[in-house]
């Protein structure tokens, strides 16, 4: 089976028209949920956030086949993961992409289980030691991206489960959970 | 039919009459009537379509496709339209005088019949015609030589010479006797070029031509055609030559004038019969611009004539229909071709193992289906969006595989079912290595 790094590629990746846009409606959103289901399982594997569209992204690239996706197909198919509440676009010009291969409210209950399992009810963190603190290496939140974080956060203190502190600059925020 | 008092002409397909060996039209009317004088108790025949040709009058009635004809050869003599003040407020009616011996039905040794020209025609410019057609006495000329090749075949020794003497059997004859034709004509060809009249001139002798060649070819090569490559390619070569020869009596504007585009749909019609069996049921409308044209020899029309004849057919009761794909390019089919044969065929193509790893391109699928690329690649068009296709479009070019994303489940995209064409793609793929 073909791999990129450690990550391993269903089959249809050596399939010629899985890089072409299909022009005709049914096959076009085959197609589209397939790639929906690849660029999610590749950066929650890879622990990426964001997908610029006109950088290279390994993914949208098959050298084996000699096959790119072009930009039009990739705006395509990652409208259709914004659709879903799955991506949100990070610009007007649609240049980049947000991946939540977690949903918010998914984030906001993987960070309260980290919570409750190191103990830290009660206790203060900056939302930098969530993302690169000792407690949360080798879970999910290791590499967070800041905004998805952030709003993972915003979401726990409109529920009451935390208390976020302003500080001086955006590096030293500071968290306060309750239980 | 009761009230049939003349004899009968047999209709093509489409509603043309069929011609008399060397018979060609010379004046269209819409809307005319025929009347017996001496015997008004026969029905006369109401409304129909009245062609002068060189040999006959022929008048057809279009809605219920039957007609009837006067031999010119039985007219004794015709009488121009009266000129009168009375005439002026009724239709035009030229009379001719019959001798009634070659016509059977309810006729007696001389009789006269009576056209009554009920549409907006030239009275004055038809009887013209008639009187030309009846000084020249072409249907004569037919009686007295009626073998095509009597005079070859009186120099090479008589007609049972054929199968003894010279070979002048089977298809290298034929070949033979094609090459001396060609000679001739050729000669014909230097004569006719001399002035525009001359050419004119020989317009009917050129057809005659070409009528005799085919009704050669028609006869000749099921004799004795060997296995062998050359006769194969010979007969090839015939049947390419069957195509371009053909139409005995094209439909002009000079002799149709307002009716040109219906006669000239039904002509089509009838013409398109072969080369559409030959192409498989479809074809497209440039290929039958440039076969008609070359079969109707001097006769041209132009791409608009060709189109609105097309656009008639919807009009008429004909087995061809025009056909417009999306992408806007035209084609002519028989109204019982059916998309799902071809669809068929197309699977079969694109399942084969190389087809699976490199997918098709629209030149294959023409090799395979024995069609012009370009109506190839509408055909995969339509089955691309009926999703028995998929594109991919690459430096390469622009190729067609068969539609996998229906057979993976979206919820599992890394297995591969035992069965579908998934795995039979999978399997002869991970073969190659």
């Amino acid at each position: 089976m073909q791999k990129l790094g450690d990550f391993k590629l269903p089959h249809f990746f050596n399939y010629p028209p899985y890089f072409t846009l299909q022009p005709v409606r049914d096959t076009r959103e085959k197609q589209a949920q397939l790639w929906k289901e690849l660029i999610l399982d590749y950066c929650r594997s890879q622990k990426i956030f964001v997908i610029g569209l006109e950088e290279d992204f390994p993914l949208f690239t098959n050298p084996v086949i000699e096959r790119t996706l072009s930009h039009e197909a990739r705006q395509v198919f990652l409208s259709a993961l914004v659709s879903e509440g799955r991506a949100e676009w990070m610009d007007k010009g649609h240049k980049k992409c947000l991946i939540l291969w977690l949903r918010i409210q998914d984030w906001a209950d993987c960070i309260l289980n980290f919570v409750k399992e190191n103990g830290l009810e009660d206790s203060v963190m900056t939302v930098e030691e969530i993302r690169s603190g000792i407690e949360s290496r080798g879970t999910e939140l290791a590499g967070i991206d800041r905004t998805v974080l952030t709003r993972a956060l915003r979401l726990l203190e409109q529920k009451g489960k935390a208390t976020i502190f302003k500080g001086t600059s955006a590096d030293d925020e500071g968290v306060k959970f309750s239980a | 039919m009761a009230g049939k008092w003349l004899p009968s002409v047999h209709l093509t397909g489409s509603g043309r009459p069929v011609f008399l060996p060397g018979e060609v039209e010379c004046f269209l009317l819409s809307s005319v009537d025929l009347e017996s004088e001496e015997n008004p108790n026969l029905p006369p025949f109401k409304s129909g379509l009245l062609i002068l040709t060189t040999h006959r009058f022929i008048w057809i009635d279009e809605s219920n496709g039957y007609g009837v004809a006067i031999p010119l050869a039985s007219v004794v003599h015709a009488y121009p339209p009266k000129k009168s003040i009375k005439s002026m407020f009724s239709s035009p009616r030229v009379r001719i005088q019959i001798n009634g011996h070659g016509l059977e039905v309810g006729f007696g040794s001389t009789g006269m019949i009576t056209l009554v020209l009920r549409g907006k025609n030239d009275p004055e410019a038809f009887f013209g015609r008639v009187w030309d057609v009846m000084r020249s006495r072409a249907w004569e000329n037919e009686v007295e030589k009626p073998g095509p090749s009597d005079s070859k075949a009186a120099s090479s020794g008589g007609r049972d010479g054929l199968s003894s003497g010279i070979r002048m059997a089977g298809v290298s004859g034929i070949l033979r006797k094609e090459q001396e034709m060609w000679e001739s004509t050729d000669k014909s060809l230097q004569d006719a070029f001399q002035d525009l009249n001359a050419l004119m001139s020989k317009a009917k002798e050129m057809v005659t031509l070409a009528e005799k060649m085919r009704q050669k070819l028609l006869s000749g090569p099921t004799q004795d055609a060997g296995p062998n490559d050359e006769e194969m390619g010979s007969k090839q070569e015939m049947q390419d030559w069957l195509l371009s020869v053909g139409i005995v009596s094209p439909v002009t504007k000079e002799s149709a004038g307002a009716l040109y585009h219906q006669q000239l749909a039904r002509q089509l019609a009838d013409f398109v019969k072969v080369p559409l069996e030959r192409a498989g049921g479809m074809i497209a409308l440039i290929d039958v611009y440039c076969l008609f044209n070359r079969a109707r020899g001097t006769e041209l029309i132009s791409p608009e004539d060709l189109l609105q004849a097309c656009a008639l057919w919807e009009k008429f009761d004909v087995p061809v229909m025009l056909r417009k794909f999306d992408s806007g390019v035209m084609v002519i089919q028989n109204k019982a071709h059916s998309d799902e044969e071809v669809f068929a065929r197309i699977k079969t193509l694109v399942l084969k193992p190389d087809a699976l790893r490199r997918g098709i391109s629209p030149s294959d699928a023409a090799m395979t289906l024995g069609i012009a690329p370009a109506l190839a690649k509408e055909h995969l068009l339509t089955a691309e969006s009926k999703g028995l296709l998929c594109r991919d479009i690459s430096p390469e070019g622009f190729r067609f595989y068969i539609n996998l994303f229906q057979d993976v489940d979206p919820n599992d995209i890394y297995t591969v079912k035992d069965r579908g064409l998934f795995s039979s793609w999978f399997s002869v793929v991970t073969a190659s290595g």
